[in-house]
């Protein structure tokens, strides 16, 4: 039997220990009317070769497109090394580390994780991750409205110019909380939100905190200075949603302005996680000292043992939903622990050093594209306003139908800004990484052109 | 040793970046990050010999008998990793076309439809990225049905004592107040007192079935007809399905609404704490708010539907549609087991916790329920042992771990003291659940003479046990470069 590893005899014994005739009398509290008369519609079981041959040809049919979408989700060399350690069985499939001294790996690797989020994003502690960034960011809004003394507003700042699968995710779970997020307008010449745009929002009432993205979903550098100053000025918090890849190359959150911002947080498939369809990726929680107890999610911190050695265990838990239940920071379980030991590999191995040259070589890659593409005539920057790896296009014909059209020749040409954001159609948002060669993009330029002649 | 003290200033692992450093001079001066994040410098093989170093001081399943119960660590087989990383499934982007997506949405769409059989209900969503994100979306529901129906006084949602703390927490998030209905002492939820606290605020009620104490919940029909005829909608925490998998469905027990751990009976992999899946099944009323995406077929093509297809869905639980790789990894053990094996994960994971049980009352241990019998995992009380010889079920778990067994969850649920929840699973063979009860039996006889044996425990790990209380007083939750000077 696949994974069960009872002998006929071993079932026999077993029977008799418990004093049983058969398995089935071990159901005999289940009412009899409620016992399932069978899975109808489940296929019969499927041997190991059989499922790789069926497994391996729906992974072919969705070929394998030369990407240019970025837009929350960014293709990366990932060194072989991180998976090929990542999966081994001791982090592979071990749980939540309850048990700290049988779980000293994966404890000591969520206290390296930390403090290297700590020091990407200059903050001064980090959680164990969340489930993704749009998710992080609703626990960050949930944080703030709980963390300001000096404020008892529910209402929160979130621009346009934030992930709309962002604004969406956050505003359904903070809004059975009675949390509003008010929306800020970005400059339609820049694609940026400067400090008059949050003042115009704000002026219909008190609000406890602000969201500002840095790079923000249309690639633009946000003034991330000026706008957490203004804030703290306004006795709001300060929430910024970073690419943890940017940081390697902008002014982290811990030095935003003349205080830093309060709470950062973002998504962690950057950093070695393969694209995967979406997930699993991590999201990153990182925040003031003053706010540690406000802080959800699991934590690890450095202990001592009986002996006086050093050692990792999960703290704070009072925080917790296991031990405080209803009174919890958050719901939060299982969070995402593997994408963390991938991550913490990741930064073990390409480092600070690296981390430069890969988002240098993507902010280079995306300034490359936009030089080839512009070239086309009617392909031009949409917004004036320095990017990081992205940058959005106006487009001289619709959209959805260049991208159709690129897609049938295995190109995906970016993001449709007009399904988001209608007053800016025709409109794309593209990506090159570090992965984009010069080729791949001179032949982007050329299928598109080819494309647009075809008009 | 930190990997970050074993940072030399200039070594680093330069084969893993591009190998020059591009122009970023067009960058604004005043975004530019003044100082190098304090990453470390090491080279590859540093990096990866520390981490497999590391991995050996865990336990795993892969490794150990890990008999946490509520948590089902059962064997987490190969193929599904494997082919769930086959690079067309890795390389594909989230907003990449339906037209380069239908290989990944066949799986997804066919998953949707075994989860509906196997739970009895109308619909699946597979959106939420773990169970407590699952129940979350689950409450969410059932908040959007009410409020639908103009019903805006239900703002309770009833909570058995044993409950996952999860369930408490989720139910807040939703915007709810918490009530809780207590055990009876056979296990079964108290049913006067459940009579007693339904009425026109009732939202609903989140059941675990069999529950955290290791049950069946005999009176579960009685307890539907209760909160559905107060107006209140069933709630299911899957937590334990893999229990009752292919022996009883919670559509057919009254449930309207459930979630799934699929780390847990689908068995993919719990990696240190995750990633999960925690799919949402709902009846017919509740189907227009699962939380997007969904997967639908239409003829030959598949396609999804996202919020502007289900206005009245309660939205996205993440930014791009759940754990896909997660999701996947199900698929391909569903895959695997088909209808006749999923019906021996439960047959099989309930006959080991039967006979583990057995074999510890014969030798002397006091289970929490003696006259019912054990779903997929049971309770042992250490309370005699407790008062006999001074030492506790944290004792016992810590000297357990001497013994090479991962313990059992210890301190929970809370309404049994000094409980063991032991769940076995059905891929540990006789002779892993035979080693169990002797490592038991020896510990109760080193406590008899010496309680101190167990009071020090452990002391083959790599650490001794560990000060908890000084992790949160003296608050140290990051390296900081300045401490090498110190």
């Amino acid at each position: 039997m696949p994974f069960i590893p009872h002998t006929e005899a071993d079932v026999a014994e077993m029977l008799a220990a418990i004093g049983a005739e058969s398995i089935d009398d071990l159901f005999d509290e289940i009412p009899p009317e409620l016992r399932a008369k069978g899975l109808d519609g489940i296929p019969a079981g499927l041997s190991e070769m059989d499922v790789t041959r069926l497994l391996q040809g729906r992974a072919r049919a969705d070929g394998q497109p030369l990407c240019f979408i970025g837009a929350g989700a960014y293709e990366h060399h990932i060194p072989a090394a991180v998976w090929q350690i990542t999966t081994r069985g001791e982090f592979y499939s071990a749980y939540t580390p309850y048990q700290a001294e049988a779980s000293q790996g994966t404890l000591q690797v969520l206290y390296e994780f930390q403090s290297m989020m700590t020091g990407l994003t200059g903050m001064d502690v980090s959680n164990a991750s969340l489930y993704d960034g749009a998710s992080a960011l609703a626990e960050a809004v949930l944080m703030a409205v709980r963390a300001n003394r000096k404020s008892k507003s529910k209402r929160v700042l979130i621009p346009k110019s934030l992930h709309p699968s962002y604004r969406r995710t956050a505003r359904g779970l903070v809004g059975n909380q009675g949390i509003e997020l008010v929306e800020v307008d970005f400059d339609p010449a820049t694609g940026q939100t400067p400090v008059a745009q949050y003042e115009a929002a704000a002026a219909d009432g008190e609000c406890a905190a602000l969201v500002v993205p840095q790079p923000n979903f249309f690639g633009a550098l946000e003034d991330v200075d000026a706008v957490t100053d203004w804030a703290h000025e306004r006795n709001m918090l300060a929430i910024g949603v970073v690419n943890p890849v940017a940081m390697a190359l902008l002014s982290p959150p811990g030095d935003w302005g003349e205080t830093g911002a309060d709470i950062a947080c973002g998504e962690g498939q950057p950093l070695g996680m393969p694209l995967a369809s979406g997930g699993p990726y991590l999201g990153f929680l990182t925040c003031k000292q003053d706010f540690v107890r406000q802080l959800p999610g699991r934590i690890a911190g450095k202990t001592l043992d009986a002996d006086g050695k050093v050692g990792y265990t999960l703290t704070l838990q009072a925080r917790e939903q296991h031990i405080r239940r209803s009174k919890a920071t958050s719901n939060i379980c299982t969070n995402q622990g593997l994408l963390v030991t991938a991550a913490t590999i990741h930064m073990a191995i390409v480092g600070a050093e690296g981390l430069e040259r890969v988002a240098a070589s993507c902010h280079a890659n995306t300034r490359r594209l936009t030089e080839l593409l512009c070239e086309i005539p009617g392909v031009e920057p949409l917004f004036d306003a320095p990017v990081f790896h992205e940058q959005a296009l106006r487009l001289p014909a619709p959209t959805d139908k260049l991208l159709r059209a690129l897609a049938a020749q295995d190109i995906l040409g970016g993001f449709d800004l007009g399904a988001e954001y209608p007053e800016l159609d025709p409109a794309v948002l593209v990506c090159a990484t570090e992965m984009r060669t010069e080729e791949d993009m001179v032949a982007f330029r050329d299928k598109l052109a080819a494309v647009l002649s075809d008009e | 040793m930190l990997i970050q003290e074993q940072s030399r200033h200039g070594r680093t692992a330069t084969a893993q970046a591009p190998l020059e450093m591009a122009d970023v001079s067009d960058l604004p001066a005043g975004l530019r990050r003044k100082q190098r994040a304090a990453l470390p410098e090491v080279s590859e093989l540093q990096a990866v010999r520390h981490y497999t170093r590391l991995s050996q001081q865990n336990f795993a399943i892969d490794t150990h008998f890990y008999p946490l119960g509520s948590c089902t660590m059962k064997y987490n087989p190969r193929a599904c990793n494997s082919l769930a990383s086959l690079p067309g499934f890795l390389a594909r982007h989230p907003a990449a076309p339906e037209s380069h997506s239908q290989g990944i949405m066949a799986c997804l769409h066919e998953l949707q439809d075994m989860l509906k059989i196997v739970t009895g209900m109308h619909a699946v969503s597979l959106a939420p990225a773990a169970g407590a994100q699952g129940e979350l979306a689950g409450v969410m529901m059932i908040r959007a049905y009410h409020d639908a129906r103009g019903d805006h006084e239900r703002r309770e949602i009833l909570v058995p004592d044993a409950a996952h703390g999860t369930n408490p927490a989720s139910a807040i998030m939703a915007g709810f107040q918490v009530r809780e209905i207590p055990t009876g002492s056979n296990g079964d939820v108290d049913i006067a007192a459940l009579r007693d606290a339904v009425g026109p605020q009732t939202a609903g009620i989140m059941l675990t079935n069999p529950s955290t104490v290791g049950v069946f919940d005999r009176n579960i029909q009685a307890i539907a007809e209760t909160v559905h005829e107060a107006g209140g909608l069933l709630y299911y925490d899957g937590a334990n399905l893999n229990a009752i998998l292919g022996k009883v469905r919670p559509g057919d027990m009254g449930f309207d609404v459930i979630h799934m751990n699929l780390h847990k009976t689908f068995s993919t992999p719990h990696g240190g704490g995750g990633p999960g899946a925690g799919p949402v099944g709902v009846s017919k009323r509740l189907e227009p708010y699962l939380p997007v995406p969904l997967v639908v077929k239409d003829g030959d093509d598949y396609h999804w539907q996202v919020e502007h297809d289900r206005p009245e869905s309660i939205g996205r639980m993440t930014a791009f549609g759940g754990n896909m790789g997660i999701l996947l990894r199900a698929y391909i053990y569903a895959r695997l087991l088909g209808a006749e094996g999923m019906r021996r994960v439960s047959e099989y994971a309930t006959l080991n916790a039967n006979y583990l049980l057995a074999r510890l009352k014969d030798a002397g241990f006091t289970a929490a329920y003696p006259e019912r019998r054990a779903s997929h995992e049971f309770i042992v009380t250490l309370k005699r042992e407790a008062k006999e010889y001074g030492t506790n079920a944290m004792d016992f778990a810590k000297r357990l771990l001497d013994y090479g067994f991962h313990a059992p969850t210890t301190y929970f649920p809370l309404l049994v003291p000094e409980c063991l929840l032991v769940e076995p699973t059905e891929s540990e063979p006789k002779e892993a659940l035979d080693g169990f009860v002797d490592a038991m039996t020896k510990i109760r006889a080193e406590a008899q003479e010496n309680p101190d044996t167990l009071k020090q425990a452990p002391y083959s790990l790599p650490v001794r046990r560990l000060d908890d209380v000084r992790a949160a007083r003296q608050l140290d939750l990051a390296w900081r470069p300045e401490r090498v000077e110190d």
